[in-house]
């Protein structure tokens, strides 16, 4: 069953998506078996042989109404480090073109931004997030790219999201972060959560290249808030 | 434990999958066709959601290094027991070195061999079923090959039991899936609609345990085929802008941006994901309160097979 809140991409429809989510959770709904949540819409998987269509329309309308004004626990708070370079980030300079920026003023705009996390989906780890401001507006690529590295920090219409794992992909490159936002060895493989917030903090390839033998050695821990 | 001689094209380890993960973008994995699967389980004396192998067009070939039990079910696929025919959806004991051979599959996709014990691999996020594109779960997330030793649970020996030939699913032919309409089926012309529910769809052969790629009359939308993305349910039939449709599979993409003109009721899933490249399909359309009824039905047939004593 599909719980539809609202018909935009906004921080508020996304907030009550993520509310009527964490009601469910708590009420603990008799029948509910897993929930997905995305920009507007909560998937809601349930076992019918537990609660029948019709009830639990009827019980999650009811969340809906409460989701408006419900209180959540305070989000997260996460630091990125993300080398915005040439090689990491292939798009920087066509980006830059696109919108008129030079590549420093396009990295200040896009590090400066905090951004919101609005759902993980497509693959294992992937947050859509937004925030940046409105001038790093970029309609996506004309032709995605067939392989983007995991851990590439992109950016398309008002989106930005973080490759989780290799995998093709529409939106323009600006950098990379060496950590792992999926680790199928890892006791939690996943570092994100739907309503995390998150800061790039820009580094140098030096620096990519020391955190990124630490994580490969399981020594580095992103700073959590 | 038993030894993998010749793993076939794609052979992994799944159970009745994880739950609880896709809202971090991890798909549920676990059997596209549950009932062979369980069927397979019972046959050795396992729970339904043991771990089991799921083979793809072409079985493997294993040797046991201690006595063991297995059965073969699914696919329709030739059984042999060191080189001597054996029966399908049947338990077979087998004594250290014997070699059991699933060969190519005549009718159907994926076939399951399952152990007396299940496989004891350790499970990652609550379950052992394999996500190969995340390579999580199974044998270090990857599809089986050769010479890798899979550790069985201590079990007693099972009684050999055999499914009767009428409980055994047949899988050529024309397939008829019930869909319920939605959640975008607004999203498609009246002939869009027309076209899905009142042709047939061909199944290509990039179909894969994501989804089934099917092929055939053009699914027309009534105002584009991007939504903002949301939640895909199992068995949703995803339209892209070509107008043909992709029914969504257990290692699916947990989110997408694609109108879905229906859903596939979880009782034929098994249908889709045994027809061959080729086999050609049809959908038609249920309520959701006809789905909920065929499924409890599904269900009760599943758990009153009843498994045949043999000597």
């Amino acid at each position: 069953m599909s719980v539809e809140l609202g018909e935009e991409i906004s921080a508020d429809v996304n907030t009550r998506v993520r509310a009527l989510e964490y009601l469910i959770t708590e009420k603990a709904v008799p029948g509910v078996v897993e929930t997905v949540p995305t920009y507007r819409a909560l998937l809601v998987y349930y076992d019918p042989s537990i609660v029948g269509y019709g009830a639990l329309c009827a019980q999650l309308a009811a969340l809906a109404e409460q989701a408006a004004t419900t209180a959540m626990p305070p989000s997260r708070e996460l630091e990125l480090p993300c080398c915005y370079d040439r090689e990491l980030g292939p798009d920087l300079e066509g980006a830059g073109q696109r919108l008129a920026l030079s590549v420093d003023e396009l990295v200040r705009l896009h590090a400066g931004a905090e951004y919101l996390v609005y759902f993980i989906g497509f693959t294992p780890g992937l947050p859509y997030m937004t925030g940046a401001p409105e001038r790093l507006t970029i309609p996506r690529l004309d032709t995605p790219r067939v392989k983007v590295p995991a851990g590439s920090v992109a950016i398309g219409g008002i989106q930005c999201c973080i490759y989780s794992v290799e995998s093709p992909g529409g939106f323009w490159l600006l950098g990379r972060t060496p950590v792992r936002l999926y680790d199928p060895d890892a006791a939690e493989p996943i570092l994100l959560k739907p309503g995390d917030r998150i800061r790039f903090r820009p580094i140098e390839r030096r620096e990519f290249d020391d955190i990124a033998s630490s994580v490969a050695a399981g020594h580095f821990r992103p700073v959590i808030r | 434990m038993i030894t993998v001689l010749d793993p076939g094209p794609q052979t992994t380890v799944q159970d009745a999958g994880r739950t609880g993960h896709m809202r971090y973008g991890i798909p549920p994995s676990g059997p596209v066709d549950r009932a062979s699967f369980v069927l397979a389980n019972r046959l050795v004396g396992n729970p339904d959601d043991a771990a089991a192998l799921e083979f793809t067009l072409m079985g493997p070939r294993l040797r046991a290094e201690t006595p063991c039990s297995v059965a073969v079910t699914g696919a329709d696929a030739p059984v042999t027991l060191n080189d001597a025919p054996a029966a399908a959806w049947t338990t077979l004991t087998l004594a250290a070195g014997d070699v059991v051979r699933v060969g190519a599959a005549r009718a159907g996709v994926r076939g399951y061999v399952a152990t007396a014990g299940g496989i004891d691999i350790p499970p990652v996020l609550g379950s052992r079923a394999t996500y190969l594109r995340g390579r999580l779960g199974g044998v270090h997330g990857r599809a089986l090959a050769r010479d890798d030793r899979l550790p069985l649970g201590s079990a007693p020996t099972p009684r050999r039991r055999t499914v009767r030939a009428e409980s055994r699913p047949q899988w050529g032919g024309e397939a008829v899936l019930r869909v319920v309409l939605g959640p975008q089926a607004d999203r498609f012309t009246d002939e869009g609609i027309a076209a899905f529910l009142g042709s047939t769809y061909e199944v290509l052969p990039q179909s894969d345990r994501m989804g089934a790629r099917l092929s055939g009359a053009r699914i027309a939308h009534a105002r584009g085929h991007d939504i903002i993305s949301d939640g895909i349910a199992l068995g949703a039939v995803q339209v892209p802008g070509d107008g043909q449709p992709i029914v969504l599979l257990m290692d699916r993409q947990s989110t997408g941006g694609y109108t879905k003109i229906a859903t596939v009721c979880s009782f034929d899933i098994a249908r889709v994901g045994q027809a061959k490249p080729g086999q050609r399909m049809r959908f038609t359309a249920v309520d959701v309160a006809t789905a909920h009824r065929l499924l409890r039905e599904s269900d009760a047939a599943l758990a009153g097979v009843e498994l045949q004593e043999i000597a």
